[in-house]
């Protein structure tokens, strides 16, 4: 695939009308080129103030706003831009199909936020499968040397300490430092890890602008988000739909498309990932996804995924096998993490057996505040977050289980099942 | 002022020397890690800052730092 050269009259484009992060339908520079424009020769401070505007915040799960980002590490300048895409939440596709049909959003994401924050180096960090899609869209493009870095596929291997020991050559753990990255991270250097996502929403806002961005979705949470969502019912491990959602778009209309299955069949829905937030249905059918809209729930969009529960399966067991995964995933450096993650997953597996008591769910809840802000990562927090929703949206089931019962079984004696 | 008491979760081997010589902030969990008291981070008075510097000093991991300010988002 060859470009020709662009003259700035010719490299304009109107915003992509509908999908904004899919609007290309291939990956390929050209069509990229074709469908967004080139990038308007601004100025760093310009494309900060656009960017401040846009109300852009991370798309990686934490949602800090990106414009603060971007501004503490262009002053602890030189600076170094990697972006994220380790995505190591197992439930998550859609940084991976990002990559896959937007490479090079990514990439000129990279150059915008290397431009801002005056970085001479880049480095994308990525799920393995798609290192060979990226550097296939790197042969195409010169400008900015980008290094590409294959992650581990392990839970915790995105976390930005973890993302920067990486990078310097050392294993993918979170580290404790009395630094932030923000001031001092790869190489000594203050550090921007951004999430891919993130990136390709800022490439966008360097065309079209701020206020573009922010005319969709919600005062709170501007523009669109990528969704993971899953179908009902199915083994966590098949594939995902990934989808473009404008925010603010009611959960019901997300749910809908899942497995044909209405959403009043459904009893739950876990928002935000392993680490996320169970959202009781039909109650939360018309929460829209934005900040404010999910706040009332104690929830947050997080890196987007969703996934649904039917009536007909049970939520606590669902929760503790998930419990059982990130007591495994915990990197063990951390003693409350590495001692208190299977406590809890134990404790939560015995009580979703309906094997305790009343004191059962007494050992989950002491558990639970076992781990909460006591590790150098937010391993131990989104795995409390997570145990903490299921009491509260399963609470009814909870007492089912204590006397061997099971909501989704109604009549059958649980004890007998196992 | 209060300043934070940071614990190096990374370093901590839960040899309980912190949570004796701070009792009046410090206990320690079933596996012998330090445990706030109250929730949330660990916050040291004025009048205790001797204790805490001690606990610092004395850590026989070196996990522990007295923080000047209060840290920022993560």
């Amino acid at each position: 695939m060859t470009t020709t050269a662009m003259t700035p009259a010719q490299g304009l484009r109107m915003p992509p009308q509908g999908p904004r992060l899919f609007a290309a339908r291939d990956p390929f520079l050209a069509t990229h080129l074709d469908t967004y424009g080139t990038i308007p020769d601004v100025t760093p401070a310009q494309l900060l103030e656009q960017v401040r505007i846009s109300g852009l915040t991370g798309r990686g799960g934490a949602g800090f706003p990106t414009a603060a980002k971007l501004e503490t590490v262009t002053a602890n300048a030189p600076a170094v831009v990697v972006a994220n895409g380790a995505e190591g939440e197992p439930a998550s596709r859609k940084d991976a199909e990002l990559l896959r049909r937007a490479p090079h959003l990514v990439l000129d994401g990279i150059e915008v936020a290397a431009r801002i924050t005056g970085a001479g180096e880049a480095f994308a960090y990525l799920r393995p499968e798609v290192v060979p899609l990226v550097r296939q869209a790197l042969a195409e493009r010169s400008g900015l040397r980008i290094t590409v870095v294959a992650a581990p596929d392990t839970f915790v291997s995105g976390q930005e300490t973890a993302v920067v020991s990486a990078l310097a050559g050392g294993p993918a753990l979170p580290r404790f430092s009395r630094h932030r990255i923000f001031q001092r991270g790869v190489g000594g250097r203050a550090t921007l890890v951004q999430n891919v996502e993130t990136l390709a929403q800022l490439a966008l806002i360097a065309r079209y602008g701020g206020v573009w961005f922010a005319s969709a979705g919600t005062p709170d949470s501007t523009g669109t988000f990528l969704a993971t969502v899953h179908p009902v019912g199915q083994a966590l491990t098949t594939a995902p739909a990934v989808w473009e959602v404008t925010h603010g778009l009611p959960l019901r209309q997300v749910l809908a498309g899942t497995a044909g299955r209405p959403p009043e069949e459904l009893q739950a829905v876990l928002v935000g990932g392993y680490h996320g937030t169970w959202l009781p249905l039909p109650a939360a059918l018309d929460a829209p996804l934005s900040r404010a809209g999910l706040e009332p729930y104690g929830a947050g969009l997080g890196a987007g995924v969703m996934i649904p529960l039917a009536k007909s399966a049970c939520g606590l067991e669902l929760t503790a096998s998930i419990a059982g995964y990130l007591a495994r995933e915990s990197a063990k450096q951390c003693g409350p993490c590495q001692f208190g993650l299977p406590e809890l997953a134990q404790n939560f597996a015995a009580l979703a057996a309906g094997q305790v008591g009343r004191s059962g769910l007494d050992a989950v809840r002491r558990s639970t505040g076992l781990v909460e802000g006591r590790g150098v990562c937010r391993h131990p927090d989104g795995t409390a977050r997570l145990i903490r929703s299921a009491l509260r949206v399963f609470g009814d089931d909870v007492l089912l289980h204590q006397h061997g019962r099971c909501l989704a079984r109604i009549g059958e004696p649980y004890g007998g099942v196992l | 002022m209060t300043r934070p008491l940071v614990v190096d979760w990374t370093a901590c081997r839960g040899r309980g020397l912190c949570a004796d010589l701070l009792p009046e902030l410090l206990t320690q969990d079933h596996w012998g890690f330090p445990e706030n008291r109250s929730r949330g981070p660990i916050l040291v008075p004025d009048e205790l800052e001797g204790p805490a510097r001690r606990a610092v000093r004395m850590c026989p991991a070196l996990a522990l730092r007295l923080d000047a300010e209060l840290p920022g988002p993560r």
